[in-house]
């Protein structure tokens, strides 16, 4: 079967919103509920954010669903567990986004076979060295039909930048400034510029641009220079607010076409 | 004698045996990166290893002293030595690394320094070799050991540092570490961070158990000229990160006929549920940029940690001391507040001199151990009491 991933991009081609939420988020029961009104709102991807007690690449808004996921009891089995049915309910790609150590605790390989069992196309593990990625988990990836997601930043060198490439598929994930999660609001000159050199850069994988994103004038303006944009703390406030099916709905639509 | 030291030591991919790496989100990349590119021809340079020897020398007050602790040695029956880094300026080891790292920053470029700190003596340290060379600092300190180690915070205000809390988690050196390396992620380019110990992405484990070797250097040559022999039958030291015990350890590491002993905070005991022993009651697994040996639970989700000491109070160990704990090469015991407040207060009335908590971990193992009256024991005192004022006089059993 062909990987969800590419469908989206190859049936969509541009603008595609890709949103970001913590599993366990609000309440612990809410995961499928708001991947089910994320996808009724309008969102083209989902990214499902495993929770961890040390989220050291995250600003306070995702720290903080963090943590109150773990105190409302979030495990890996009881994500895979609440996802068995994800297929049934949910047709656009699902990443899983997360630290490594709880994958490695897990168990990679067991994990791996998992997402594939429910239905998750592909995987975002920032702390992953790609080194690594390449050396030992390639493969297992491959063979549970896993995409992975690398990310590039505007400090990360044209050649790295090439090998990340190599490595990835479904779409290579460009943060947007050097930042933790949250940060920025704002897309810059010099912003631009780095979009404009990655994409001069021929890669083969479509790019999404994530990080500070917030709603439609920088959803679209990051459109301009990418696939498709990843809304992330917003959402997560958006969450903490008010996490009704309609409130759900209603953002989305406020991110790609208020009008 | 064959030196096995190449076994312990960080390979060229950046591990010691399985452990170590550089597990970072790629915003760190470019940093760690460069880091990794610059830091052993930048302290090979001939001119940087003047300064730096200047600095220990002048600065710092190295070599520090290796004292024949007569008293402790006839309670324990062995030649007990202490290796007196509560002597050197600020008041601990921490300063030998951070000596170090201000010169790699400098030499990098870089124009503001952060850090984070447990027990405020890391913190203290950076904050003085900023002032040392005008640069801006800001250290990272969870609110909770804010409380505990007031003195060292205003230290580090009056050397002129920013001291910002850490507010999530437990709120502790594990919590201090997470906001420090945020803020780098935030500030890539003219920002180095100075890690505290041998903890952190390679290079970091690396680079600091070079900068602390010194101890074991200074240990060789003092031994030589008291005993006629340059090793120790045993050399004991706290680990928290592992940065006083790497120092201690590094020259001896491939001499297998010394006993290395690593002595972890064990809190109100191991089966307690607050404890900092991090061999007893951790696996493997990924914390702060690299694979070590944590706490943590079924779901890999890092404990709080709990220890009297603030700077052994830290979920996880160094990859370097991951190591040589899963090789065999050192031996880790677990020590309670109890059994340390009680020896830091032994350590006081036999010799004179108060030690910090996390030293006294060091000094209550040697209970644990029959030794042969000609055996040569070295302790690493790696910082004195001044900053635990407080906690000995709550403690009050004196
Ligand atoms: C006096 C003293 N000893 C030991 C430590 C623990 O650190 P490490 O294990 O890196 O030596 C600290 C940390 O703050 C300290 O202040």
């Amino acid at each position: 079967m062909k990987n969800r991933i590419d469908q989206a991009f190859q049936d969509k081609k541009r603008d595609l919103l890709n949103v970001y939420f913590t599993a366990g988020y609000p309440a612990l029961e809410d995961t499928m509920r708001v991947a089910v009104a994320l996808e009724e709102g309008g969102a083209d991807v989902l990214e499902i954010g495993l929770p961890f007690s040390d989220p050291v690449a995250d600003g306070p808004t995702i720290q903080a669903s963090s943590t109150q996921a773990l105190e409302n009891g979030m495990t890996l089995v009881k994500l895979f567990d609440q996802l068995k049915d994800l297929r049934s309910r949910v047709s656009i790609p699902v990443l899983m986004m997360g630290y490594i150590n709880p994958v490695l605790q897990y168990g990679i390989e067991r994990f791996c076979a998992k997402c594939e069992e429910v239905g998750v196309d592909g995987l975002i593990l920032p702390d992953l060295p790609m080194y690594e990625y390449e050396e030992l988990y390639q493969p297992l990836f491959e063979k549970h039909g896993l995409y992975n997601v690398f990310l590039v930043t505007p400090q990360t060198s044209d050649n790295r930048i090439k090998k990340i490439d190599e490595l990835s598929n479904g779409f290579i994930y460009m943060v947007a400034a050097s930042s933790i999660t949250g940060a920025k609001s704002d897309i810059s000159a010099t912003q631009v510029e780095y979009f404009n050199r990655v994409n001069a850069m021929g890669l083969k994988n479509p790019r999404m641009i994530g990080f500070g994103i917030s709603n439609y004038a920088t959803f679209s303006k990051a459109c301009e220079y990418a696939d498709g944009a990843i809304v992330g703390s917003a959402f997560i406030k958006q969450l903490s607010q008010d996490a009704s099916d309609q409130a759900i709905k209603l953002f989305v639509k406020s991110i790609k076409n208020p009008s | 004698m064959t030196d096995t030291s190449s076994k312990y030591l960080v390979d060229e991919r950046g591990y010691f045996g399985k452990f170590g790496g550089a597990y970072i989100p790629e915003m760190l990349y470019p940093n760690v990166e460069e880091l990794r590119e610059n830091y052993l021809k930048i302290i090979n340079e001939h001119g940087f290893k003047e300064r730096f020897d200047q600095l220990l020398k002048d600065y710092v007050g190295r070599p520090t002293p290796l004292y024949h602790a007569a008293r402790l040695s006839e309670k324990y029956g062995a030649k007990i030595y202490l290796k007196r880094e509560d002597l050197c300026h600020t008041g601990a080891h921490k300063v030998n690394n951070t000596i170090g790292q201000i010169l790699v920053a400098e030499a990098l470029g870089k124009k503001k320094i952060i850090a984070e700190t447990g027990a405020g003596q890391h913190g203290v340290a950076t904050a003085t070799v900023c002032a040392l060379m005008g640069l801006e600092c800001i250290v990272y300190m969870g609110e909770v050991d804010m409380a505990r180690q007031k003195p060292n915070v205003e230290r580090m205000k009056i050397l002129g540092a920013e001291v910002r809390p850490a507010t999530s988690g437990s709120k502790t050196l594990k919590d201090a570490t997470n906001e420090a390396m945020r803020h780098w992620i935030n500030n890539p380019a003219d920002t180095h961070y100075i890690i505290g110990s041998v903890v952190g992405p390679h290079p970091y484990p690396d680079m600091v158990a070079r900068f602390q070797s010194v101890i074991s250097e200074e240990i060789k040559h003092q031994l030589l000229e008291k005993e006629g022999k340059s090793d120790p039958d045993y050399v004991f030291a706290c680990v928290g990160g592992g940065s006083n015990a790497a120092g201690a350890y590094y020259h001896f590491l491939g001499h297998e006929n010394v006993k290395l002993i690593a002595t972890e905070a064990a809190g109100l005991g191991n089966h307690s549920g607050k404890s900092a022993a991090t061999t007893a009651l951790g696996r493997e697994g990924v914390l702060h940029g690299s694979r070590t040996i944590l706490m943590q639970t079924d779901d890999g989700q890092v404990v709080e940690p709990y220890s009297i000491s603030a700077g052994l109070d830290y979920p996880g160990i160094g990859p370097f001391h991951a190591h040589l704990f899963d090789s065999g090469r050192a031996l880790f015991e677990s020590i309670t507040d109890e059994q340390a407040m009680t020896a830091g207060v032994l350590l006081s009335k036999l010799e004179g001199i108060i030690p910090a908590v996390e030293s006294s971990h060091a000094l209550a193992a040697l209970e644990n151990f029959q030794f042969k009256s000609d055996d040569i024991v070295v302790v690493n005192l790696s910082g004195r009491g001044d900053k635990d004022l407080e906690t000995y006089i709550k403690w009050g059993k004196y």
